[in-house]
């Protein structure tokens, strides 16, 4: 679609290359942005002279950005036409929602750095909160919590919500099939707060009032994974072309060999990613795991018996009961928000490694 | 393959805990104790979380004297530490206000022997600070119903005549007002409600609640959200744990004819004022607080917060551990740390001698 | 050759046996957990539901007006977000499948990957040290303007704590989880489709609209559901962050916000005792309720389009 030979120069402006006619320069983007940037760095100057006020240069650049994107559109429309301009102004939004998208996320990112960095030392890994007030301190006991709680619910809920979606997919017929899709859609709405109150009063039947063990926050977190699991695996699986599926049936494979040799590999790398964001949602889950796993200043590695703390509830119990004096409270709050999201850092990496290596080799 | 990646997570759980489980570096290890204690066991307490940092810090200091002793407090609000203790499921109970008399007559506490009564001690006094953030503004003398108009929304400037009026060395912006309350359920807001309608009857007409009873203004959860959204806003105002009011300024309020700063003396000063509550059992040291005192130099705004134990436990085992630990908390050791990591006020000796009696009776 | 074939029978293998067998199994698992948390859920309510103010202190009249606002802040602020988020993640995912460099591109969906494991606390503490106080300019700038709308009259926030701030922290936090199934679907458009539009002469936008989105179109709903999903049932972020009153109210920019049930039910709950925990609960029910109703909605949407599904 780059040939335009049939069309004459109406301007009478010489052509120097047929091929590039009727389109705008490789550098009119940026010389468009820049001059946006620039029409709304003069008017913010204007306006801050005018009122007294300190210069926006956020809002400058920000407006800046705005402004392309109609004025790349109006040019490309002018030079290009409607089609052309149409492709340009869908660029600049798609651009611009992830440049936006970024402003929060980098935010977000840029606070928890710098804060958490303030305690993030050797003694904050090597010491538990016990006997511990005012300075000091470390979060072991958390650190170890939060991996067994999630651990476990990973093992509760990966094998049910991949063999779930297994069934959905290439055994699911009639009612229970059906029911199972609706059953899945309502679980995804259990608000996590609620699932904390279910593990915790089943346990309370059980054990008696007032229960906390790392096990309920095990359940409470599954309940909450469950869901994700069956809905992105079954979103993967779904996408398997279904010519794989009858060459190895046509080749005499069973059913089962084929959904663990061909289905699978095919849509690990979706699956896993799936299989990962169910862990990041569920790690940082503080609500039911206040309810249901309690929280105690000492490591306890047993699921079993007594509670558990875990990274999430000891950042929000650290921002929500400081003591004295509480910048200790908040530095050692943000510091375990940071190793949380570290931890969910290197587990991802540990996926994305594991899908490359057994994913089968595509052409993109 | 499949069964591989499924026990990723788990492989790097059960490894990253035999890794760890070597260094928790304050934990464990035979302390040789000096003192010998002779204490061991768990010992398991609920309830206000107002109480959670003094409980932090009595917990630490008990159990570094008492190695083989484990206690655990778990902050999980009044209500829900009075109910745990009624049903048994905790030794002790933490509790912004004392059992009301007919809870007492309903009785029903699992862990206690069948006719004993329930020991409860004042032993937490925290001063409630009236925060704001005005700029230029570092404390403000208020009388009560200046308070009470301003968090009732009918005093809506700093600027106002009613402020002025006491405070006529103040430069008072032409600012609006943002009172803050507490969005959640808290002993905090009960005790302040509870003084704005004791002192300032003819503007604060709602009676004391944990909930704000007022619709509409700005809320924020926790003490911790509340003075975010103080020291955020420009023009707030705000109560609060006193220690927690940091660079914010403070008012003082009129108690007679003298306005009063916060201070843990003041606060420990209105408990000594106050009465006890009438018709309770021996050892139940329910205080009736006295918000309207004049006396001098009190500080009206207290939270108080109660210990509860059970008078006689049906079961005798924990009952050294019960009186080991609210001994401790009562002894000025333990009153100091917790004024040093907490804030809160130290009780006076003469209401030390009422609640040392009450723990020797428990049994 | 000359004698009929025999009928052919598949072999009954014991491996497809066992397979089948786990399947079905772990499909009917979920049957039961849910009927443990319904029965649960349920139970807990029946009380709740006829109680009136004197049986549980929380309630100022009877629970049906206690829920109300709650149900209306709720599904407010989870609409605003979503309203936010679903274009802005179409856009991230479009950019990284097929706008971004291809190395660029698998570093940026990591990033947005990671940013789901944020913890919500963590959302809290940005929303309301940083995130909040940012937007009070912005807020009365836009009450002073545009304070002819609705939508933005009244006394715009001192602190910045408002519904739309709320709305715009589930906006982010709901980003990474639709990014990433969005930008997966996407990846997943057969490479001959995007081709052939592209050699008919098709600009990029126009092999997207015509390749890229139909075929995406169930995974995008599907990622709606989710992010709704985690929208309506947010808990820690909304507690910290929202300014909360017992109120129905359009205005965004104020300090007097309906709430939200889950943040509510944080807010109460540590000290709720009797009866008002079975009031939590049950509005704990209608939040399931109210959730399950707008998935079966987007459910239905999905059947209705399933004529056009890439693969099977």
């Amino acid at each position: 679609m780059t040939i335009q030979t049939t069309q004459a120069p109406e301007t009478g402006v010489a052509i120097a290359n047929s091929l590039t006619a009727g389109r705008l320069p490789k550098s009119a983007p940026w010389t468009i942005l820049v001059a946006a940037i620039a029409v709304s760095a003069a008017v913010f100057a204007v306006v801050s002279f005018g009122s007294g006020s300190g210069y926006n240069w956020g809002g400058a650049l920000f407006v800046g950005a705005l402004l392309y994107i109609p004025a790349i559109w109006l040019f490309s429309t002018l030079v290009e036409g409607r089609r052309r301009a149409m492709d340009r102004l869908v660029t600049a939004l798609v651009t611009g929602a992830f440049l936006l998208a970024m402003i929060p996320l980098v935010s977000l990112g840029i606070t928890v750095v710098t804060l958490g960095a303030a305690r993030f030392d050797a003694d904050f890994f090597s010491m538990s909160m016990r006997n511990v007030t005012g300075e000091g301190g470390g979060i072991v006991h958390a650190i170890v919590g939060t991996l067994l709680m999630t651990g476990a619910a990973a093992v509760i809920s990966i094998p049910i919500g991949l063999m779930t979606s297994i069934y959905l997919v290439e055994y699911g017929r009639g009612r229970l099939a059906r029911g199972v899709t609706f059953l899945v859609d309502v679980m995804t709405g259990i608000p996590s707060i609620v699932a904390g109150l279910f593990a915790y009063s089943l346990f309370a039947i059980f054990l008696g009032p007032g229960t906390r063990t790392g096990i309920a926050g095990a359940v409470a977190l599954s309940l909450l994974m469950i869901p994700v699991v069956v809905r992105s695996s079954e979103e993967m699986l779904r996408l398997v072309p279904n010519e794989l599926r009858e060459a190895a049936f046509a080749l005499g494979v069973p059913k089962w060999l084929t959904i663990v040799k061909v289905v699978l590999p095919t849509s690990i790398a979706g699956i896993t990613t799936g299989v990962m964001l169910s862990i990041a949602r569920v790690i940082g889950e503080t609500a039911p795991l206040l309810i249901a796993a309690g929280f105690t200043a000492s490591v306890n590695y047993n699921l079993f018996d007594g509670r558990m703390q875990s990274l999430p509830v000891f950042v929000y119990t650290q921002y929500a009961n400081q003591g004295n004096p509480p910048q200790a409270y908040l530095d050692r709050a943000w510091a375990a928000a940071l190793t949380l999201i570290l931890i969910v850092m290197a587990l991802n990496l540990i996926a994305r490694l594991v899908a490359r290596f057994f994913a089968p080799k595509f052409g993109r | 393959m499949n069964l591989k990646r499924l026990g990723v997570p788990a492989v790097i759980a059960v490894t990253a805990a035999i890794a760890l489980s070597s260094c928790a570096s304050n934990e464990g290890g035979a302390a040789p104790s000096e003192s010998a204690s002779t204490l061991s066991g768990n010992l398991v307490g609920a309830g206000a979380s107002s109480q959670d940092a003094a409980q932090q810090s009595w917990i630490a200091g008990f159990q570094t004297a008492n190695p083989d002793v484990t206690v655990d407090y778990d902050p999980s609000g009044s209500g829900a530490g009075r109910e745990t203790f009624l049903e048994g499921a905790s030794n002790f109970a933490g509790s912004d206000r004392a059992f009301k008399d007919e809870e007492l007559a309903a009785g029903g506490f699992k862990k206690c022997a069948a006719d004993s009564t329930i020991v409860e001690l004042p032993l937490y006094i925290s001063p409630i600070a009236v925060i704001f953030n005005v700029e230029g503004v570092d404390s403000l003398d208020l009388d009560a119903a200046t308070v009470a108009g301003i968090f009732a929304g009918t005093i809506t400037n700093w600027n106002d005549p009613a402020i002025a009026a006491t405070n006529p060395d103040a430069t008072l912006p032409d600012l609006a007002i943002t009172p803050v309350h507490r969005s959640d359920d808290s002993g905090t807001t009960e005790n302040f409600t509870e003084y704005l309608g004791a002192a300032a009857a003819d503007v604060w007409t709602w009676e004391a609640d944990g909930v704000w009873p007022l619709e509409g203004g700005e809320a924020a959860q926790g003490t911790s959200g509340l003075v975010d959204a103080v020291s955020n806003g420009n023009g707030t105002i705000g109560y609060a744990d006193a220690s927690r009011a940091g660079d914010l300024g403070t008012v003082s309020i009129k108690v007679g004819d003298e306005f009063v700063p916060y201070s843990p003396e003041a606060a420990a000063a209105i408990v000594d004022h106050s009465p006890f509550a009438e018709g309770r059992a021996e050892g139940d040291l329910a205080i009736d607080i006295d918000r309207t005192s004049e006396e001098a130099g009190v500080y009206p705004i207290v939270l108080v917060s109660y210990l509860i134990a059970c008078g006689q436990y049906e079961d005798p085992a924990n009952v050294d551990l019960v009186k080991g630990y609210l001994s401790y908390i009562a002894s000025p050791e333990g009153q100091d740390t917790a004024a040093a990591d907490a804030g809160s006020a130290p009780i006076s000796d003469s209401l030390r001698e009422k609640i040392t009696a009450a723990i020797d009776s428990i049994k | 050759m000359t004698s009929a074939p025999a009928p052919i029978k598949a072999k009954l293998r014991i491996g497809d046996l066992v397979f089948s067998r786990s399947a079905v199994f772990a499909g009917s698992m979920i049957l039961v957990t849910l009927a443990a948390v319904a029965v649960f859920l349920i139970v807990q309510s029946i009380p709740a539901v006829v109680a009136t103010t004197e049986d549980a202190s929380i309630l100022k009249t009877n629970f049906w007006d206690y829920v109300g606002p709650l149900v209306f802040g709720t599904v407010w602020a989870a609409a605003l977000a979503l309203l936010v988020a679903l274009p802005i993640s179409i856009g991230i995912a479009l950019f990284i499948s097929h706008y971004a460099p291809r190395r660029l591109a698998s570093v940026l969906g990591y990033v947005v990957d990671l940013l789901a494991a944020v913890p919500s606390v963590v959302f809290g503490l940005w929303g309301i040290g940083v995130f909040a106080p940012a937007l009070v300019d912005a807020y009365a700038w836009l009450n002073e303007y545009l304070g002819w709308i609705p939508l933005f009259s009244g006394t715009p926030s001192a602190t910045g704590r408002t519904i739309l701030t709320a709305a715009l922290v589930l906006a982010v936090m709901v980003l990474p989880i639709m990014t990433a199934i969005c930008r997966e679907v996407f990846l997943q458009t057969p490479v001959l489709h995007e081709e052939a539009a592209l050699a008919l002469g098709a600009t990029r936008w126009e092999m997207i609209r015509t390749a890229v989105l139909p075929f995406g179109r169930s995974g995008i709903i599907s990622a709606s559901v989710l992010g709704l999903g985690r929208a309506l049932g947010e808990t820690m972020a909304v507690a910290m962050v929202l300014s909360a009153s017992p109120v129905i109210t359009f205005q965004l920019l104020t300090s007097v916000n309906p709430n939200t049930i889950a943040a509510n039910i944080a807010l109460s709950f540590p000290e709720a005792y009797g009866l008002n925990v079975n009031v939590l609960i049950a509005t704990g029910l209608i939040l399931f309720v109210v959730t399950f109703a707008v998935n079966a909605f987007a459910r239905w949407i999905v059947s209705r389009r399933k004529e056009f599904s890439g693969a099977n």
